[in-house]
């Protein structure tokens, strides 16, 4: 509130009516998700038939699929798993190097490769896919023609999923650490290095616990990005498809509210993850 | 002594070789080098089997069929609208965390706003697809108030592919709008009040020239994850999306015409590019700044 300002009861009813409209309209598509995840109806459609956890529980016997025994779905949220630890573990390393690099060394070149670096965020999740499809598939024939053999890690599948999703989280890993790193108090290192440490110790006992915020969010948020991809995983994706291209595969056709289902687990499972990040940094801030 | 700085100079030496390796893997297999392949792929034609000549034919293609860039240009000029709108609709909501709520009021409001985007876009768009569908709720909703006498399909319309992208864009156009906003200094409206301002000519020459920055960075944003997206145009406007995304993946991955489907990449990328390009130049910031802001 701005107190120089005299505001008009009009105009503050108008401003909490179009809050109130904003956050219905923010909210009301997640609603109806976890609601027709509990109806007791063959689609997810009005009108309320009743309660149900036929959705979650149901098994093939009782003539609906629930959630945990739709065997293709749970394989699916853990195909996303393994990709998203492989996309986390690798963005956070790299975005790590990378924030020394940028923050640390002094090179030539090294603007232009700052630069570089923020370019995937720029590309559309589509040409970044297809190009990392063509061009894995060209060195792939080519590995062939030289070795007779052929190589799959190179084909449409989870390594190429992988990479890709890698190739611009690897770009958001490297803004957050790097902004955390450049806000370090570098008088630390150097009074521990004057007391006879060892680069080593220093990195392990001064720097790396102070970055420690970072890589934990930064861990989180490529956890979450590569969960959520879509774009580069259409174009990469062979034949085990994660979450978000198996829904995709099934909301064109028609599906039974086990998506509604999965979907609601989704959501709890993601703000519990947000909410234990939020605590931390409110620790954080408060000590 | 100079043995030890010429073993110094060589450990640095070594530490920015090991800090340099992954970043330049990483940039020239996954984002340079695939990138020169798609463009050396856009630029041939298949003359026989397993034979390729330079051309421009792919390129040709575009420009000849009327679908092609019908569907180009859709896309565009969806996209300025989707962001425009975002703008219009995200402006009175950063303006009422920035300005309005405080403390406590305001950590809520921001987290309201954040909540669903940890959820992903496909669960967000099945939302909609189960409000909006003829045998939705909304439509259930309107018959039973008695406004239609059918049920309405308010799937499958431009509106509704819209509706679709300016939801899954507000939360990047808020965030850098209030970061600009909050920094504006209260005095200077209640200033521009004493001296007489009217609401309208405060938020045209205080506000918004305070908060371009904000305001480009959004705008920059959205319009880029708008134009790239694939998901909610092709669920939420079904056969008449007519997206450019879903031209490129038909290319690519129904027809394997890759030639085709490499030369429309670049033609999106393109058009990405110019107008990220000016969007910096109208606003004359640089391209780092934004992409931290956001």
């Amino acid at each position: 509130m701005i107190p120089g300002l005299p505001r008009s009861g009009w105009l503050r009813a108008a401003t909490l009516l179009y809050l109130l409209a904003f956050f219905l309209f923010l909210f009301l598509p997640l609603a109806v998700v976890a609601l027709f995840a509990f109806n007791d109806a063959p689609y997810p459609a009005p009108p309320w038939r009743g309660f149900t956890l036929d959705w979650f529980l149901g098994n093939e016997g009782a003539g609906r699929t629930g959630l945990f025994h739709d065997s293709v779905l749970l394989g699916s949220i853990w195909t996303s798993c393994v990709v998203a630890l492989w996309v986390t573990a690798l963005s956070v390393l790299v975005g790590t190097a990378n924030a020394f690099l940028l923050e640390r060394m002094r090179f030539r070149g090294k603007g232009v490769l700052g630069m570089l670096m923020l370019t995937p965020l720029v590309i559309p999740g589509v040409i970044l896919g297809i190009s990392i499809l063509a061009f894995a598939s060209r060195v792939a024939d080519l590995y062939s023609d030289l070795s007779g053999s052929d190589s799959d890690f190179l084909r449409p599948g989870l390594p190429l999923v992988v990479l890709g999703q890698f190739s611009y989280i690897a770009a958001i890993a490297t803004l957050t650490i790097s902004a955390r790193l450049r806000r370090f108090d570098r008088d630390l290192e150097d009074a521990a290095l004057n007391l006879g440490a060892s680069y080593g110790a220093v990195l392990w006992h001064i720097t790396l616990p102070y970055l420690g915020p970072a890589l934990i969010g930064s861990a989180a948020i490529a956890f979450l990005m590569s969960f959520e991809d879509f774009n580069t995983t259409l174009m990469l994706v062979g034949a085990d498809a994660p979450l978000t291209i198996m829904m995709y595969g099934r909301m064109r056709e028609g599906a039974t509210p086990v998506l509604n289902a999965v979907s609601l687990f989704l959501m709890v499972a993601s703000a519990a993850l947000a909410l234990l990040l939020m605590r931390r940094s409110w620790k954080r801030t408060a000590a | 002594m100079s043995d030890g700085a010429a073993g110094a100079a060589g450990y640095r030496r070594l530490v920015l070789a090991l800090l340099l390796a992954p970043a330049l893997l990483w940039l020239l297999l996954l984002i340079i080098l695939p990138h020169l392949d798609l463009a050396l792929l856009s630029l041939r034609e298949r003359a026989g089997p397993g034979r390729y000549v330079a051309s421009l034919a792919q390129y040709r293609n575009f420009l000849r069929e009327p679908l092609y860039w019908h569907v180009f240009a859709r896309t565009a000029a969806l996209s300025v609208l989707a962001t425009a709108l975002t703008l219009l609709v995200a402006f009175p909501v950063a303006w009422s965390i920035a300005k309005l709520a405080r403390g406590r009021r305001r950590a809520l409001l921001m987290l309201l706003c954040l909540i669903p985007f940890w959820v992903s876009e496909t669960v967000r768009t099945l939302g909609w697809m189960i409000l909006l569908r003829e045998s939705g709720v909304l439509p259930a909703l309107l018959v039973h108030l008695g406004l239609t006498a059918q049920p309405l399909e308010l799937l499958y319309h431009d509106a509704t592919i819209l509706v679709g992208l300016v939801y899954t864009s507000l939360l990047f156009m808020i965030v850098p709008l209030v970061g600009s906003l909050e920094s504006l200094d209260n005095s200077l409206i209640e200033a521009a009040y004493d001296l007489g301002g009217s609401g309208w000519s405060i938020l045209r020459q205080i506000v918004i020239p305070h908060a371009a920055p904000g305001i480009t960075a959004g705008c920059i944003v959205v319009f880029m994850l708008t134009l790239g997206n694939y998901l909610t145009p092709t669920l939420l406007g079904g056969k008449n999306s007519l997206w450019f995304t879903e031209q490129i993946y038909t290319q690519f991955i129904t027809r394997f015409n890759w030639e085709q489907g490499a030369a429309f990449g670049f033609l999106l990328l393109a058009l990405s590019t110019a107008m990220v390009w000016l969007g910096l130049k109208l606003s004359r910031q640089r391209f780092g700044e934004v992409m931290r802001r956001a």
